[in-house]
């Protein structure tokens, strides 16, 4: 089985996302930061964020953007959690038109690209 | 202590191979200097981001008008506004009788890379700057009735008023059946409604009031105000998490630097006869109005159907063209803004001249995030 390497520690693991709950004013944030940027609390907690939530905004990408090293169109949004907080993403449907707003999407870990030595990059991802 | 422009110039906004930054920068702030009556400016501000190490000095270098403080000032989209709040500061606390501000650009092509994102960010395509602009248009579209037809209308209308403006890079009329038949870039923004960064200089003096320049009426800078963002808001230009709580009672950060600029003018938006606003894109154009005040939260896509901010109408917004006309050279487009507001309440403006204009509004807002406001007066 092919090795794979998530695009950046820390963001997900187990395929849940990992955020940030300051014990001083509640907040969540993602990803986790030591540091609350609420209220500058260094009282934070990581904890798993839920795997569902629903569409807040999305589009597709047509062009490759600056750094990118996968396919193009892809996907990309807003998803709400129930956590209260609104998360950047890509999303796993690249066809805006099969999109709606408030539609139940499910966190996906997904493959990004393969790096030169082999291994295959993944990422975070919503979906329907 | 009142602050007057005494003087403007513009390097016109496009693309100019074979010309330098500084090149350009030499050309503007030599135009301000003369239209100044070459008053002696005690410090100088350059707005830029892409120009590196020192970019105001070699400007200043070349033109032998080095020796005072000279900062070079970085505020995203709103580098000149930056570069414009601290000399009118400084002019206002008595530090300085007259201050020389410019901008300077010349803009990689084709989608801003900008170091702001860290680097997983750009590696996973999170860092797609059109994509986060047609989000917060589709969320505009959805919550003040705008349709995908208005953001064509605002493109029909600032490329119209860029017809009569020789320092724009766009200088052709577009029909909305184009706008809407160029490609789509991120759903629901097709690339004729996204402006072009690239390259160009704008510079203005200022001097403690009364003071004239240009041989036109005293014009007044009232405000020079910038804010950054509040904790929070996904959508704004400041997007340091992917996750947040986004409170929708987060005022975005354009908001509070017109309700500072507001309060330090002493006017409303009601007082406002032209506006410069940012139109990175077409539907920023009109969130901007919103969150400028001209029309009430929710009233855009009204505004948009009823050609409200046209010349000729009863707020005429970038009479310049704006940004769709003029394009983006981030350093230089707040000064760029300064410049046609003096033009225009100069009544100096030519054919794009909005009537009797007394009172005029400048405003940027960008990466960081970073808004300014800037309230001229003749």
């Amino acid at each position: 089985m092919p090795a794979t390497a998530p695009v950046h520690e820390g963001l997900f693991a187990d395929d849940h996302l990992i955020g940030g709950r300051c014990g001083t004013c509640a907040h969540h944030h993602f990803p986790a930061a030591p540091t609350c940027p609420y209220c500058r609390s260094t009282d934070v907690v990581e904890v798993v964020l839920s795997d569902t939530g629903t569409l807040w905004a999305w589009t597709a990408v047509t062009a490759p953007p600056p750094g990118y090293r996968g396919e193009v169109p892809f996907g990309f949004g807003v998803v709400e959690l129930p956590e209260g907080i609104r998360v950047v993403t890509r999303l796993t449907e690249p066809d805006p038109a099969r999109l709606s707003f408030g539609m139940p999407v499910r966190l996906a870990i997904v493959p990004l690209h393969t790096a030169d030595d082999g291994t295959t990059v993944v990422t975070y991802a919503f979906g329907p | 202590m009142s602050v007057a422009v005494v003087g403007t110039g513009i390097h016109p906004f496009g693309r100019f191979e074979g010309k330098t930054v500084t090149e350009m920068g030499i050309d503007a702030v030599r135009d301000a200097l003369r239209d100044a009556g070459d008053a002696p400016f005690q410090a100088a501000f350059c707005g830029t981001a892409y120009s590196g190490v020192a970019a105001g000095h070699k400007v200043l270098g070349a033109l032998g008008l080095t020796g005072v403080p000279i900062v070079d000032v970085e505020a995203g989209c709103a580098s000149g506004g930056a570069a414009l709040m601290l000399a009118a500061g400084a002019i206002r606390a008595g530090q300085y009788d007259c201050a020389l501000v410019f901008g300077i650009e010349k803009m990689p092509k084709g989608i801003i890379r900008s170091s702001f994102f860290e680097p997983w960010r750009e590696e996973a395509g999170l860092a797609a700057t059109p994509a986060y602009f047609a989000l917060r248009a589709q969320r505009l579209m959805r919550e003040s009735g705008v349709t995908k037809q208005h953001l064509a209308e605002i493109v029909v209308k600032n490329r119209r008023h860029g017809v009569h403006n020789p320092d724009a890079m766009f200088r052709a009329e577009v029909t909305a059946a184009e706008v809407l038949g160029s490609r789509v870039v991120c759903e629901p923004l097709h690339l004729w409604m996204l402006c072009s960064p690239n390259e160009g200089a704008a510079a203005v003096v200022l001097h403690a009031g009364p003071a004239r320049g240009g041989g036109g009426p005293e014009v007044r800078l009232e405000a020079a105000a910038l804010r950054s963002h509040l904790p929070g808001s996904v959508l704004n230009e400041g997007t340091p998490m992917s996750g947040v709580a986004d409170d929708d009672d987060i005022p975005p950060p354009t908001r509070l630097a017109a309700t500072d600029a507001y309060e330090e003018a002493g006017i409303g938006p009601a007082d406002l006869d032209v506006v410069e606003c940012q139109d990175t894109d077409a539907a920023r154009e009109l969130l901007s109005y919103e969150e400028l005040g001209l029309c009430p939260a929710g009233d855009a896509g009204k505004w948009a159907a009823e050609g409200v901010t046209r010349l000729g109408g009863r707020l005429p917004v970038n009479p310049s063209g704006g940004l769709l006309s003029k394009g983006e050279p981030l350093g230089a487009s707040a000064l760029g803004q300064v410049v046609e507001l003096t033009r225009q309440l100069r009544g100096a403006a030519g054919p794009r001249q909005v009537e009797g204009a007394r009172i005029g509004l400048g405003h940027t807002v960008g990466r960081g995030a970073n808004a300014s406001v800037v309230i001229l007066r003749r």
